[in-house]
């Protein structure tokens, strides 16, 4: 595999959109053609090479090549966009819509990430060593298929709505969730360290697992109590309450599992 | 000479009022029927000059300077041409034609535009695209409803003819005897006027009502609750409340910013939508937002036209992105990424959060309004307008999305253009900027 760096060299206030950051993008360029790459900082059209200074070598394929961003990139959205295959590595912070329409590749973000990471994904890997915006895994507005393959893992905690219209793939937030945390779940795992409140608001399949107590909706009931289940293929240690849900929908096949022992 | 116009639309709330009658006298509104407090209070307010925006002006020194007109579009346009993520707020309190200059201009100078919906009823809308819309006209309310809710709105003071027009009092074709065919129902934090009118009064803990509508829809849908109280609501009441909605024969929820405004927000619009729709099973009921703002619908209208999405639209990028959370006027101020403003009819310095507010006061405004507010005040050019509905013609949207013309009755004060018309001397003036 062959490494890109890309050092930051400002981030402007009014934000960066850089969906040209990604393998796919990168694959088969040379540095120059990597610097004269469009990005958008506001309404000005600028070249990649005004915010970052680019050295190494991209691979052939996306699959060949690994990107490195040597710094925190907050005001820098639209990271790995889309992107099928490869490597990014942010050794800082990210802006908005991280990962977003991601289809297969890993990105590890080292810091945190703003909101609508994982937007629509649909294959590959996204690790957040800190903490994620509202959003975490989301649909586009007015869709309601929302993320549909690949795994989302958050060490710290995640703002509102994380996992929402979740419809397949497996998003893993170790810290707190805030409110609404897998609304309008379809299908996949959800698993929260622990949940502020409306866990599962409108779910209508999959299964959501919290690895401590949160106040249920009233339309949650609670059907079982079992221990070291194994729920979406993933085993689990120690006594769960089940809650059927969200029966304020019709012919709801959704299951939270709270830790309880 | 005394004339008196019928008919009139009263440009103030989203109720839009359609049969006002103003009396002019001597080219100044002697007097004004039909209207309620606040109705009238804004017609008559037009004709007393000490209290409007007269004259075109520039800050320069820190001060405020009267200017020509040419002189304040010319900053205005250099403002806003110069800026890399302009954003254009406002335009709920004008007609339509001035929010599509206004759409024009955002798209050619690469801006982001937004109206009040940010602070009312955006998360309607966000629900809307998630659960869709079952609604209907304020006519069909007025024929067929036999129950109506208020749920987080009071009427008696923010819509005062709302009741009287369309919802309870009227004698309907198949409501003949008014009041007394229709039931009224309030589900709200504390007993409102509206709701000592009410035959029914739910009273919800603050910030529980989407626990209250998941029970009802629960409920609704045939199950039988496992607690004896929800949101501080007891089983039998959310029992009884469900029963009624689906027993009755044309429902309709009316809900205000009690729903869009707490925890939940839109969620809890969401969610509201899906209880209409359950119902819908057994029964006709409609759902139906209380916008404030008398045209803040028309912006939504006509931005879906120009650029297919209802607000918040960003057109940085040369063409039109949307996505609230992002592209939200006070996202955008408090992520401090905005570099000028332009404020078209509305006042976010005085009902904008304090970050957002904090921000704003850092980057060059243009302000373009009737009267002087807190926001004029802090602006670097300040234009004064013509009142739509008032002064000058156009078009608004009332509540149920039904577009009502707005009539002229008294001419503006000497010199004052309306608001499309000094739009689009900036929009020309940008565009030779531009190239
Ligand atoms: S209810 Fe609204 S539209 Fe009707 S007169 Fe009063 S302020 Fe005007």
């Amino acid at each position: 595999m062959k490494e890109l760096v890309l050092r930051p060299l400002e981030q402007p206030a009014c934000g960066l959109s850089a969906e040209s950051i990604s393998c796919d993008v990168f694959a088969g360029k040379s540095v120059e053609e990597i610097e004269a790459l469009e990005v958008y900082s506001g309404n000005r059209r600028r070249r990649l090479g005004d915010f970052f200074s680019v050295s190494g070598e991209a691979g052939d394929t996306p699959g060949e090549t690994r990107i490195v961003i040597e710094g925190d990139v907050p005001r820098t959205k639209w990271i790995g966009r889309g992107m099928s295959a490869g490597e990014i590595l942010v050794k800082g912070s990210t802006g908005m819509y991280t990962g977003a329409w991601m289809r297969g590749g890993r990105i590890l973000v080292q810091g945190s990430v703003d909101s609508f990471a994982g937007m629509m994904m649909s294959g590959g890997e996204l690790e957040v060593q800190g903490d994620a915006g509202d959003y975490l895994g989301c649909a586009y507005r007015g869709e309601w298929r929302g993320m549909r393959g690949g795994s989302i893992l958050v060490h710290g905690n995640a703002g509102t709505e994380a996992g929402h219209c979740l419809s397949g793939g497996r998003v893993t937030v170790m810290g707190r969730a805030e409110s609404f945390a897998g609304v309008r779940m379809r299908s996949g795992l959800l698993v929260l360290g622990s949940a502020e409140s409306r866990v599962g608001a409108q779910m209508t399949g999959g299964s959501i697992v919290v690895l401590s107590r949160t106040e249920m909706l009233p339309s949650f009931e609670l059907v079982d109590r079992v221990s070291s289940p194994e729920i979406e293929g993933v085993s689990f240690e120690g006594v769960f309450e089940v809650y059927a849900g969200d029966l304020a929908e019709r012919n709801p096949k959704g299951r939270v599992y709270l830790k309880v022992e | 000479m005394r004339v008196t116009h019928r008919d009139v639309v009263c440009s103030f709330c989203g109720t839009l009022c359609d049969d006002i009658e103003v009396d002019v006298e001597d080219g100044r509104i002697a007097e004004v029927r039909h209207a309620c407090r606040i109705g009238t209070t804004k017609f008559l307010s037009a004709s007393r000059h000490e209290h409007r925006l007269l004259k075109p002006m520039v800050r320069e020194n820190g001060r405020l300077k009267e200017v020509s007109l040419e002189e304040a579009v010319e900053r205005a346009a250099e403002i806003l041409a110069g800026a890399q993520r302009p954003l254009l707020y406002g335009w709920s309190s004008t007609s339509c034609e001035a929010q599509s200059v206004g759409i024009e201009l955002a798209e050619v100078l690469g801006g982001v535009i937004d109206n009040t919906s940010t602070v009312c009823h955006g998360p309607s809308t966000i629900a809307v695209h998630e659960a869709g819309f079952i609604s209907c006209t304020l006519g069909e309310v007025k024929n067929r409803a036999d129950l109506v809710i208020y749920w987080g709105a009071n009427p008696m003071h923010a819509h005062p003819r709302h009741l009287s027009r369309y919802s309870i009092y009227p004698r309907g074709y198949f409501r003949e005897r008014g009041h007394q065919d229709r039931t009224l129902v309030v589900v709200d934090v504390r007993r409102t006027d509206t709701a000592r009118l009410a035959q029914k009064f739910v009273r919800v803990q603050p910030g529980r009502d989407y626990e209250l509508i998941s029970a009802l829809r629960a409920v609704v849908n045939g199950r039988k609750l496992p607690m004896d109280e929800v949101a501080g609501v007891s089983r039998e009441d959310i029992e009884e409340l469900a029963e009624m909605m689906k027993s009755c024969s044309f429902g309709v929820l009316f809900f205000g910013m009690g729903l869009t405004q707490s925890p939940g927000r839109h969620r809890n619009i969401d969610n509201a939508i899906c209880l209409v729709r359950d119902l819908n099973t057994y029964t006709k009921f409609v759902i139906m937002p209380m916008r404030g703002h008398y045209n803040v619908v028309g912006f939504s209208e006509v931005l879906s036209w120009q650029a297919g999405f209802p607000f918040a639209v960003d057109f940085s990028k040369g063409y039109a992105w949307y996505n609230p959370g992002e592209t939200t006027a006070n996202d955008v101020l408090q992520r401090g990424e905005c570099d000028a403003m332009l404020v078209v009819a509305s006042d976010p310095v005085s009902n904008f959060p304090k970050p957002s507010v904090e921000n704003m006061l850092k980057m060059p405004i243009v302000a373009i309004d009737v009267h002087p507010t807190p926001t004029t005040m802090v602006a670097d050019v300040v234009i004064p307008a013509a009142i739509a509905g008032i002064e000058v013609e156009g078009t608004a949207y009332r509540m149920d999305v039904v577009p009502l013309r707005l009539r002229k009755v008294v001419e503006p004060p000497e010199g004052v253009l309306s608001d499309v018309e000094v739009l689009q001397r900036i929009l020309e003036r940008v565009k030779e900027i531009k190239g």
